[in-house]
């Protein structure tokens, strides 16, 4: 190692005239068959909304294959897929949303296939460093009990990792702090 | 697509910790109930976080981008000033291809969104947010207006002192970093709570550009440089276990 990181800020509460855009939110372009809605609310220690919340979410596609450029887990032969979504409108009600395609599996430690998962990092107001999680889904019960992410996470905090199906997709909320607090990862 | 090949590490290396500022950190209010209390899980990392996105030709909307001075009919009011520097990694590989995103207040310390309201002008000259890429040996430059200090709610009489937020894709997911870049010198530095809770003094330097009298342009802007340094390699080729 020559040089050190740079550390990192809080976005602050005014990212919002600078990471937003029209099409951050979609991580497939409109009218992609299978495309499903993600969404939920994200909330602080005492239960109330963060409205300034900024969600970024990154994942492979439904073969498990990533719009990555630079040799490793893609390229993605879906049209269009960028994989990468970003949620940051302040709507005021602490919602965020995306809209995406339900990834594929992909490899993992040691070789074992992971469950199908979207790679989460939550910035805001008051996180000086952002959070990471994980989204996983419910309805997906037999690829979960085979991965290792989520076997290292105990047992009683998993259901926080848990996308549930809704009419449209899937709805995951993120609890910054308190009870049922969202389990976050050290990457 | 000639840029397509293996060309990023497949793991990097865990960082020290003190790396960066603590998420339960008492003299900023907004941590506190903000924070996680549960401590972190430690990620194997996969080929989920050692991939990312490439954003320029999504991002990338016009051709005033990376000279926030230009991207309206009138000129904004304040010290021009270039800021430009080279996004690396520890090893010092420099990252290129990479989208830099950047916002911030106006000369008079003003943002230009609905909940700053504090009494300082709005400039209509002035938005406050550009993008870049960085090129062949990871430099990013953009001109813009220095920013001013301005006022925020969290002890009596606080004051943020004049930062430009920055915004760093990396090459993957690992190496996503969201910071500031503070100004050489400002006397507001002792009592900020953000700045300071980066508890290393040198890690706070590292948050804090340079003059440069080599990169100024005469009758026309000053220069400052920053040099942004994102995670590097790990030891490992993959991690293995969990
Ligand atoms: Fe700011």
């Amino acid at each position: 190692m020559i040089f050190a990181t740079t550390p990192s800020q809080t976005v602050g509460p005014y990212f919002a005239i600078g990471l937003p855009w029209e099409a951050g939110p979609h991580a497939v372009p409109p009218g992609t068959p299978g495309a499903i809605r993600i969404a939920g609310v994200v909330c602080d220690g005492a239960g109330q909304p963060v409205p300034d919340n900024l969600i970024e979410t990154w994942q492979a596609d439904p073969a498990g294959r990533f719009a990555d450029l630079h040799g490793h887990g893609g390229p993605s032969a879906l049209e269009g897929f960028r994989g990468f979504a970003r949620s940051g409108f302040e709507v005021g009600d602490g919602s965020w949303g995306i809209v995406t395609v339900k990834p594929g599996a992909v490899p993992g430690p040691g070789g074992a296939a992971q469950a199908p998962h979207i790679a989460v990092s939550v910035f805001a107001r008051g996180l000086l460093h952002r959070c990471v999680t994980r989204i996983y889904f419910a309805d997906e019960e037999a690829a979960n009990a085979a991965d290792p992410v989520l076997a290292s996470v105990p047992a009683d905090r998993r259901a926080t990792l848990l996308a549930q199906p809704t009419d449209d997709g899937y709805r995951f909320d993120i609890r910054l702090q308190g009870p049922g607090e969202t389990v976050f990862f050290a990457v | 697509m000639s840029r397509s090949t293996t060309d990023t590490p497949t793991s990097y290396e865990r960082e020290p910790e003190g790396a960066h500022p603590p998420l339960d950190h008492p003299g900023y209010k907004s941590t506190r109930l903000r924070h996680p209390r549960q401590p972190l899980i430690r990620l194997p990392q996969t080929v989920t976080e050692i991939t990312g996105p490439q954003l320029g030709p999504a991002r990338l909307l016009g051709p005033h981008d990376a000279d926030l001075t230009r991207q309206h009919e009138g000129e904004p009011i304040g010290e021009r000033i270039i800021v430009g520097g080279r996004v690396l990694d520890t090893e010092g590989k420099p990252l290129r291809d990479t989208l830099v995103e950047v916002w911030q207040a106006n000369a008079a310390g003003r943002y230009r969104h609905r909940s700053d309201r504090w009494p300082a002008p709005l400039d209509p000259g002035f938005s406050g947010a550009g993008r870049c890429l960085t090129d062949d040996a990871g430099r990013f430059r953009f001109t813009t207006i220095k920013p001013g200090a301005y006022p925020w709610g969290n002890h009596h009489n606080a004051w943020r002192p004049a930062h430009i937020h920055f915004s760093l894709l990396g090459r993957a997911f690992a190496q996503r970093l969201v910071t500031q870049m503070y100004f050489p010198g400002d006397p507001l530095f002792a009592y900020d709570p953000i700045f300071n809770s980066v508890r290393d003094p040198a890690a706070r330097e590292r948050m804090i550009c340079r003059f440069s009298i080599h990169d100024s342009r005469p009758d026309w802007a000053p220069a400052y440089g920053w040099d942004i340094v994102l995670r590097g390699p790990g030891a490992t080729p993959f991690e293995a276990a969990l």
